[in-house]
Order: C-alpha cells, then sequence, then structure tokens
C-alpha cells in the first residue's frame, strides 16, 4: 500500500484551503464528465466543440441560402453565428444541469464533492465548448472571407461573457429546482423552445415594432445578444439594449442558483 | 473522534416523513472498532452515510474530528463507461494523490490484469467489488466505514482483504456493518443495535447478538442455546 504520509497525508487534506479543493474536485469532474461523455473511440473529445460548430455551422448555411431571414445590410454570417451560438450557450448549461444530481449522486459519499462543484463542472464543460465553437468558427468564416472582424473586440467579448453568466445563473436555478419539481424537468426542453424564437437568434431588436421589442428586451440574453452584436457589427445596426437590467438578472439568478444548489445538497437522499 | 450528539434523520415517503433514525447519541474514538447489527431498514446504512457526510443529519450534530472514509469498497460511484484505470484516476485527483504508486498497488490487489484497461461495465459484480475494494484502501482514513463488504470475492480475496484492513490498519477507528456473528465478533469491540430508529450500546456480544435475533423473530430461548447453536 502506497503511503498517504510521505507525499499528500489526508491529514493535509483536510488542511487545504477550500478553493484548492473545488478547484481540484471541480477539475476532475470535468475530465470525468468528458470521458463518459464522449469517451475515447474516434474523435473522443473533439466532439465536445465540434457538435455545436456543426449546429451552427448547418444553421449558417440554411440562412445563407435563404437570405429572406432578414432585410438589413448585416451579413448573414456574423448575423447566424452571433445568434446560434450564443443560443446555443444559454439553452445547452441549463440542459446540462437538469437532473444532473440524479447521475452523480453517488459521488457525494466523497465528503469533497459537493453539488455546487457538479453544477460548475458541467458549466464550465458547456461553456468551453460553446465558446471554442464560437471562437474557432469566427477565424474559419473570417479567414474566408464570410465575416468582417468585430469593430469592437472587447463589447463581443465582454457580451459573451455577459450571456455566459447568463447561462450559468439559469442553469443553476433550472438545474436546482429540477431536483425539487420533476416538471422543471419535463417542461424546460418546451419552454427553451419557446423562447428560442424570441431572443433575437434570427432578427435583431430594432427590426420589430416599438410595442414588441420593447416586450422582447425583457429576455436579458437578447440584451446581451445586441450588445455583442453591437460589438461585432455596430455600424451596421441600432442596437438595443440595457447591460445593467441583465447584470441584475445575472446576480439574482446566480444567487437564487446558488441556493437551490445548497437546498439539493440538504435534501439528498440516496437510496 | 467523531461524535453524534442528539442526530435524528427524516426521509420523505408518500405517507409523509418517515423517522428513521431519532436522537442518537453515539461517540467514535480513535481505534474503536465498532459493530453495527440490525434488521433491514432499521437504519445502519443511514447511519453509515450521515457519519461519512454524504447526507446532513436532519437534527442534531455532527462532528468530525478524523478523517473518515467513503463507504468501503462501494461501487456506487463507478461510472460504467469509465475504465477500471479512469476510476482510480478519478479518486485520486478529488484526494489530490499521486496516481502512480496507486495504480500500482491497486493493478497488484485487485488482480484485474488488462481489464483495468476496460469499461467498468464490463465487469463482473465480483470484480467491481475487487476495483472497489483496492481503490479504498488507497487513500489512507482514521476511520473506515464498512458496510457489509465482506461477503465479496474467492477465500483468497477474502483473506487479502482482511490483512490489508485488520492487520495493516489494527490503529484506524472501524464501523462495521454486518450480519454475519463471526465477522462481527472477532473485529469488533463495542456493538450498536439498531431498532426502530433507536440505537442500543452493548459491551457483550453474546448479549448484542441474542437481542439482535429477537428482533428478527428467530429467537433462542435462551442464550445458552444460541451460543451453542453459533458453534
Amino acid at each position: 500500500m502506497p503511503s498517504n504520509k510521505s507525499n499528500v497525508s489526508t491529514g493535509a487534506l483536510l488542511r487545504d484551503s477550500s478553493w484548492t479543493v473545488n478547484r481540484r474536485v471541480v477539475g476532475a469532474l470535468l475530465l470525468r464528465e468528458l470521458l463518459t461523455r464522449y469517451g475515447r473511440n474516434n474523435i473522443g473529445f473533439l466532439w465536445l466543440f465540434i457538435e455545436p460548430m456543426l449546429f451552427t455551422l448547418a444553421i449558417t448555411i440554411v440562412w445563407s441560402a435563404f437570405r429572406s431571414v432578414h432585410s438589413s445590410s448585416i451579413p448573414i454570417v456574423a448575423f447566424a453565428l452571433t445568434g446560434y451560438s450564443s443560443l446555443l450557450m444559454w439553452r445547452n448549461m441549463p440542459g446540462r444541469c437538469v437532473g444532473a444530481l440524479k447521475s452523480n449522486m453517488s459521488l457525494l459519499f466523497h465528503r469533497q464533492v459537493t453539488v455546487i462543484d457538479i453544477y460548475t463542472a458541467r458549466i464550465l464543460l458547456e461553456f468551453m465548448a460553446t465558446s471554442t465553437s464560437f471562437v474557432v468558427l469566427g477565424i474559419v468564416f473570417y479567414s474566408m472571407e464570410w465575416l468582417p472582424a468585430p469593430e469592437d473586440p472587447l463589447q463581443v467579448l465582454a457580451g459573451w461573457v455577459l450571456l455566459g453568466w447568463f447561462g450559468a445563473g439559469l442553469a443553476l436555478t433550472i438545474g436546482g429546482l429540477s431536483e425539487k419539481f420533476d416538471l422543471v424537468a419535463k417542461l424546460w426542453p418546451p419552454m427553451s423552445y419557446f423562447l428560442m424564437p424570441l431572443s433575437g437568434v434570427a432578427y435583431i431588436a430594432d427590426a420589430l415594432p416599438q410595442n414588441a421589442r420593447e416586450i422582447a428586451l425583457y429576455l436579458p440574453m437578447f440584451n446581451a445578444l445586441e450588445y455583442l452584436r453591437e460589438g461585432w457589427f455596430g455600424s451596421l445596426m441600432t442596437a438595443h439594449y440595457d447591460v445593467g437590467y441583465v447584470a441584475a438578472v445575472n446576480a439574482v439568478l446566480t444567487f437564487a442558483g446558488l441556493s437551490l444548489a445548497r437546498q439539493a445538497q440538504l435534501d439528498t437522499s440516496e437510496e | 473522534m467523531i461524535k453524534l450528539t442528539n442526530v435524528s434523520k427524516d426521509y420523505p415517503t408518500k405517507a409523509g416523513w418517515r423517522r428513521v433514525l431519532s436522537n442518537i447519541d453515539l461517540t467514535i474514538n480513535p481505534g474503536e472498532r465498532v459493530g453495527i447489527l440490525g434488521r433491514n431498514g432499521a437504519g445502519k446504512s443511514t447511519l453509515i452515510r450521515l457519519i461519512s457526510g454524504a447526507e446532513p443529519p436532519t437534527l442534531g450534530t455532527i462532528e468530525r474530528n478524523m478523517s473518515v472514509s467513503w463507504p468501503l469498497a462501494f461501487t456506487g460511484g463507478f461510472h460504467g463507461t469509465l475504465t477500471g484505470a479512469d476510476n482510480v484516476r478519478f479518486v485520486c485527483r478529488i484526494y489530490g494523490v499521486d496516481f502512480e504508486p496507486r495504480f500500482q498497488f491497486v493493478r497488484e490487489f485487485s488482480d484485474l490484469g488488462i481489464y483495468l484497461n476496460e469499461p467498468v461495465a464490463t465487469y463482473s459484480s465480483g470484480m467491481r467489488a475487487r476495483l472497489a475494494f483496492a481503490i479504498s484502501m488507497t487513500i489512507d482514513f482514521d476511520c473506515y466505514l464498512i458496510d457489509e463488504v465482506m461477503a465479496v470475492g474467492d477465500e483468497r480475496f477474502r483473506e487479502r482483504c482482511r490483512v490489508e484492513l485488520f492487520e495493516k490498519r489494527k490503529d484506524k477507528a472501524m464501523l462495521i456493518v454486518s450480519h454475519s456473528h463471526r465477522y462481527l465478533k472477532g473485529n469488533c469491540d463495542r456493538f450498536l443495535l439498531f431498532r426502530d430508529g433507536t440505537v442500543e450500546e452493548h459491551k457483550d456480544f453474546e448479549e448484542v447478538y441474542f437481542r439482535y435475533k429477537a428482533s428478527l423473530g428467530e429467537g433462542f430461548a435462551t442464550k445458552e442455546q444460541m451460543v451453542a447453536a453459533m458453534q
């Protein structure tokens, strides 16, 4: 038996700061998730971002073929890339967190693994996948001259982070709720389909009539997407958004999500 | 030391909340071996889960000044698509210990050979148990939780488990759930009998086993008869 005493003892393990332990656990869960989801066969974990890339690519091709979707001077590729990538972000993160606990419950026997770690790992993995897909497609389209470079890369980045934060908060909240109420797990997929067309994937806010726009902009992800699009091709459009509103909603969702995850931890009962 | 003060645990059922453990007070000192008896559903595994920290108690407090293992040879944490080696790697990662020496140990101890690189889903239940036990032995704890595991594997493997657990770790505290009187009698210095959510403490094995048998409804008329039957 290798002795723990020589290098890291479990005593030392308990003394590690909780941040170190958290990082270690989330890292381990992330790698486990990667392996269990994609395995080691053929291209393995590359699927992580090839899958969202193929989705985005398919949408881009379809929209480019039917130029009718929108009537402005915005390059269709840039439009599809920003719209569909943002959709993947706020739809897939909650999707991955719904019922995440059930399949990972037995891991809670390891004292340092918490419910929040399980959600964090899934959210991070999804964020990495969607971001990689977004960046890689962006570079590919740019180098093929289908897409102009962003006018303000920092604003694009900020918009992306804002979307990611929204996705993470929503994922924690929906995931936590799904542990309490089975109905939430059932309702999230149709709900996300319902929100999809409303969230600006296929149009910009300026194309909507005034009163419809005001209602649509209650959706935080629409605001974040408008902000991101302004960063990419702002000179070609008039953007409508309220970053403060998105940040406030994100903060509330994060807080609610974290406390729901805490409650899920207290309610755990593995039979 | 592990100290449970006034611990209760409720679970929701369709008929409302059910109290599985009520007002348990219990102290486990370093190096103590505590045997646990009780019929199915009496709350033995619930206690193990509470002490391991997998679940919080509904009421009361649990103080832990010792590091506590996960339930020994627990196979539930395995993911079917991961290989045996992946599962070892995962445990090493979350405990922050070196993989290589521990993997060597698991390979030798579990005797799984090339199967360590195959998905756990392809293992027989005996192979899973061997892997789980071997992984449990790679991290050192002050207190081990042992929930009905010794029935696994063949004679030779059981003997190696015994050496690993009761000889190499004879100074560690242990909580042992078992229905086997030989196993409990030979390995424990204290006994807990679970009945209807409460716990009785006993020092004397024959006394506790006699009561346990009585609670199963297959009791002996006298303790002497029972001892004779156990021979």
